[in-house]
């Protein structure tokens, strides 16, 4: 019995363990090898730590990091500040079919690519578009609005894909909170922003921070709409990881980025939690 | 019980490797390179099946070096992207060019390409499709003004402009300023300074730079819509264009077109050589070279294609290149080791400029 | 003397719907007032407009004479022990009852001296650092109530809050939360579906049906004068035959009712032979006895047999079958006469006509 026990246990271990070890692990330690390394001539290479070096010393590289890492914080703000009411009016506001009709609303642009959706944009706001021709046609504007290739652009583009990552978990954790607890906020003599300060938002917490972080680790992440919506100044760092991986053969120096990307978020997410006071069990759990 | 599941896992990674069975070509390509009714024919005529990926050239080395050159058994980069790649990872295998039909070729340019792409005596590339690259623009609105790269800078054009930030960009401006790139490429030291300019032209000429195209489609986009007046592009992109409105069209630059010839190149872990081979051989052919330029664009190293080959297109040529522009071709060689990290550097400093 | 609390011709509709029809009421100082009904009668509707989480459709509401309508729930002098206590699980029991206190801007030093006086008057002091789950159901109770007192409102409302709790705490509770309004000497508005709860702790009960006020007296008045059909149901037990008047009497009248029995009862309101009528008869009114003879002096005497013997202790009942297969509830006296009382038994009952009370109107 103990053994066929055993034999159940290692059999749904296995693809669990192979696929961390050979999807997740594995590639990453082999990726710090890389970084770790230094060309010397043809084929020739040896173990130092000179990539780092480089983008620690390069101001360009820094300044992309950071400006990423910033961009990124500002992006998940933004992104917090537009669901939270919108959450609200979902969770709390909005009853049955409406409930529905709204959630639905957020999801369906979801249903399309990251990619069309990002064009989607594009068409909006590029001198010829929409945006611009309406601004003429009202009289608003005299001639063509360019309102892309530019860091607005580019926070609109990241609010946007991000958006139903925030709005999910809020809406689940403020559905949770029993309307009753509001009404006694308010009963006790609390004003609507003492009720949200004191109330509703230590209610949500566990939903706001997890919303943060996959919303921070997006927008980190997101190769896409940087490039497109933020054109010849957009200065991503996932655009210098792929530039060097792929279009600079520079596989040392992009396995290097890699890991900064790495370290730096995971150093913003724990500082997250610590800042909130929440572990990641309880949050993610 | 272990013992069950380690032969099941290895029947089962056996498996997938059978899948990829020697009559299967799996071709690393350009978009037109391999239209659809060529392959239908080829595979018709042989009983092979061609699975078609496309790429560019960045990807196509980065994919091969993944892999140490396996995943595809016929690849196309172009011809000054075989010999560095080779040295540094050894991604190709030498081409027996005993088994392909030499006299489709054209012979001055598979000689040329042969040359171009031996290392330590081995031959690893020949020609397959050529093409230049220089302006794109609405010859109305802009043709006064740019004749050549460093003319996109000019204040007229400002926010009307776009180029790529990639390799092409930093030789077309270094010829433009009066410099000679290609002469430097053995000079590293002499390259860099040539950079050093280039880079300082292009940081003060961001400011009319509308945005750094990156595929071809943004690009005729812009165009099409006006957006963009004058632009760093291939000639077919122009002749594309040309169709839709008369004025725009492919300008060669006053200091020359860059001329670059995508190749055949086997990789070192290829599994159906010779149906690669096959392939070649096929597609080199007059009738079936003219095909894939009228689906490209851009004219192949066939020999005897023209005959073939469409008048319209022939004439769109004949304008962008008067005799003088077509010597005045400047054809890629090989880059060396070691340029492309000073050029990676120069064009992230000026993607980071203000 | 202004009552603290006061509802005049309160009226709610939603939509088609009269939630609360046309309810007047007045709360004096310093009492216990329940409003006892069944589910969806209404109840809950006037407390959140008493405590303004609903706006009324027409009439008034004054507390201490003045009209609230217009003041928003955080500001009323009202405050609300919610059913499920909605005490704010992300602060500790002291920062929920300071909660109201740092909304009034009360400075820090009285504010701890505030939460620690009213966890001394709920009798648990020393738990304001804890966190509100590690509390029992009871003590949740007493923290939600504190909650609300350090504010001294004029009139505290309660929403059925002991319907949480298991049967043995809610009883110890009822004599709790009594004893709680004599210390905090605070009007009390308590609603629950519940009457052994509001008998016990009120010092008025509104009996509330279908959006209406049936009655508004004292537990006794209810219980023994029940002005209406409903309340007679509702409140307690009784057994219930439906007739026709034959005779009237003055006060007793004499009914027929439809399985054929002759039954003399007290008319609560005008009635006349001929009109159809209800009598209503509490099981412990009713006497048992071995012999027809014991119960002479009866207006109404049966003879049945005994079906059922339901023993629950002091509240022990006899479920008896009379000629016409009638079952009739009596209760089993405790003086150990009939502690030999088997299913099968013929028994005699009887009960007089001043205990037996007919409403009219019952077809």
């Amino acid at each position: 019995m103990r053994s066929h026990a055993r034999i159940g246990f290692v059999l749904l271990l296995t693809p669990l363990v192979l696929w961390l070890g050979l999807l997740i692990v594995i590639p990453h330690i082999d990726m710090l090898l890389i970084s770790l390394r230094e060309r010397i001539s043809f084929g020739v290479y040896e173990t130092s730590t000179a990539q780092y070096q480089k983008a620690l010393t390069e101001p360009l590289y820094l300044r992309t990091f950071w400006r990423t890492a910033v961009m990124s914080v500002l992006a998940t703000g933004i992104t917090l500040l537009i669901a939270f009411p919108v959450a609200y009016y979902i969770a709390k506001m909005a009853k049955g079919r409406l409930q529905q009709v709204l959630f639905m609303f957020c999801l369906i642009p979801f249903y399309v690519s990251e990619l069309v959706r990002t064009f989607g944009w594009m068409i909006l706001l590029r001198e010829t578009g929409i945006v611009s021709n309406l601004l003429q046609w009202t009289g608003l504007a005299d001639q063509p609005v360019e309102m892309l290739y530019n860091d607005a652009a580019m926070m609109v583009g990241l609010v946007y894909t991000s958006m139903l990552f925030m709005v999910v978990p809020l809406v689940t954790t403020l559905e949770s909170l029993d309307d009753s607890v509001i009404e006694a906020g308010y009963d006790l003599g609390g004003g609507g922003f003492s009720v949200l300060r004191e109330i509703i938002i230590p209610h949500a917490m566990p939903g706001i921070v997890s919303g943060c972080i996959v919303v921070f680790m997006l927008s980190l992440g997101n190769y896409l709409t940087p490039t497109m919506l933020g054109g010849k100044d957009s200065l991503w760092f996932t655009e210098m990881i792929y530039n060097q991986f792929i279009v600079r053969s520079n596989w040392e120096l992009g396995a290097a980025f890699g890991f900064m990307l790495l370290v730096l978020s995971s150093v913003i997410v724990w500082g997250m939690l610590r800042l909130t006071g929440r572990t990641l069990q309880e949050t993610m759990g | 019980m272990t013992k069950i599941f380690m032969t099941t896992t290895c029947l089962a990674v056996l498996g997938l490797a059978q899948a990829a069975s020697a009559d299967t070509l799996r071709l690393l390509t350009w978009g037109g390179y391999a239209p659809d009714e060529v392959v239908e024919m080829f595979e018709e005529q042989t009983g092979h099946t061609v699975e078609v990926t496309k790429s560019n050239n960045e990807e196509m080395i980065a994919k091969l070096r993944a892999t140490g050159g396996g995943g595809f058994d016929l690849a196309q980069p172009s011809q000054d992207r075989i010999m560095g790649p080779q040295m540094e990872f050894g991604i190709y295998k030498p081409i027996d060019v005993s088994k392909l039909n030499q006299d489709l070729f054209i012979p001055s340019m598979l000689k040329a390409t042969m040359e171009n792409t031996t290392v330590n005596g081995e031959v690893y590339g020949v020609p397959h499709v050529w093409g230049t690259s220089g302006l794109v623009m609405n010859t109305a609105e802009a043709g006064e003004v740019v004749k050549d790269y460093t003319d996109l800078c000019a204040s007229d054009v400002a926010g009307k402009v776009s180029y790529r930030l990639k390799r092409p960009t930093l030789i077309g401006f270094a010829f433009a300023m009066g410099e000679d790139p290609f002469a430097a490429y053995g000079d590293e030291a002499k390259y860099a300074e040539i950079m050093g300019k280039v880079e300082a032209k292009l940081i003060e000429c961001k400011a009319n730079v509308k945005t750094y195209w990156g595929g071809g489609d943004e690009l005729m986009n812009l165009v099409r819509s006006g957006e963009v007046t004058a632009a760093m592009a291939w000639d077919t992109g122009g002749w594309k264009l040309n169709e839709d409105n008369a004025d725009i069209t492919f300008v060669a630059p006053a200091s020359g077109a860059l001329g670059w010839i995508d190749t055949f190149v086997l990789p070192a872990k290829g599994q159906a050589d010779d149906v690669a081979y096959e392939w070649i051989n096929f597609v080199m052919q007059p009738e079936i070279s003219a095909r894939i330029t009228a689906g490209a664009g851009n004219f192949t190293a066939s020999a005897g294609a023209d005959e073939f080959a469409e008048d319209a297109l022939k004439a769109k040529y004949q304008a962008s290149f008067p005799a003088e522009a077509v010597d005045n071709i400047k054809w890629y060689p090989p880059v060396p080791a070691g340029l492309e990290s000073i050029e990676g550097e120069v064009l992230d400093r000026v993607q980071a400029a203000n | 003397m202004t009552p603290d609390l006061e509802c005049a011709d309160l009226t709610k509709q939603f939509g088609e719907t009269t939630a609360v029809d046309n309810v007047s009421f007045a709360v004096p100082p310093g009492s216990f007032f329940s409003i006892l009904g069944p589910s969806g009668c209404g109840k809950t509707t006037i407390m959140r407009m008493i405590a303004g989480f609903l706006d009324p459709t027409s009439g008034d509401i004054r507390i201490k004479g003045k009209s609230v309508l217009d003041t928003p729930p955080n500001k009323r002098p009202v405050n609300m022990v919610f059913q499920h206590l909605a005490l704010f699980p992300m602060m500790t029991i002291a920062e929920n009852i300071g909660y109201g206190l740092r909304r009034q801007k009360t400075p820090k030093d009285q504010i701890s001296r505030k939460v620690d006086e009213a966890l001394d008057r709920i009798g648990l002091p020393g738990i304001g650092g804890r966190k509100v789950d590690e509390l029992s159901g009871g003590q949740k109770q007493r923290v939600a109530i504190a909650r609300c007192m350090v504010l001294e409102p004029d009139v505290l409302l309660l929403d059925e809050p002991l319907g949480a709790l298991d049967l043995k705490l809610r009883e110890h509770m009822k004599i709790e939360l009594k004893a709680l309004q004599a210390t905090f000497d605070t009007t009390f508005v308590y609603i629950t579906h519940d009457q052994s709860e509001a008998l016990v702790m009120s010092d008025q009960i509104a009996v509330m049906n279908a959006g209406r006020f049936e009655q508004v007296g004292t537990g006794q008045d209810l219980y023994y004068r029940p002005d209406t059909p409903f309340v007679a149901g509702f409140i307690g037990d009784a057994n219930r035959w439906k007739g026709r008047i034959e005779r009237v009497e003055g006060a007793v009248l004499e009914m027929r009712t439809e399985t054929g029995l002759a039954m003399r009862a007290t008319a609560s309101n005008d009635l006349s032979a001929g009109d159809m009528a209800e009598i209503f008869v509490r099981p412990e009114t009713i006497r048992l006895a071995a012999s027809a003879d014991a119960l002479a002096d009866f207006d109404n005497q049966l003879q049945g047999t005994v079906t059922s013997i339901l023993f629950n202790g002091a509240a022990s009942r006899v479920l008896v079958q009379d000629s016409v297969g009638e079952t009739l509830e009596v209760t089993l006296p405790q003086s150990g006469e009939f502690s030999g009382l088997h299913r099968g038994d013929t028994v005699h009952i009887g009960w007089g006509a001043a205990q037996a009370i007919c409403f009219g109107g019952g077809a």
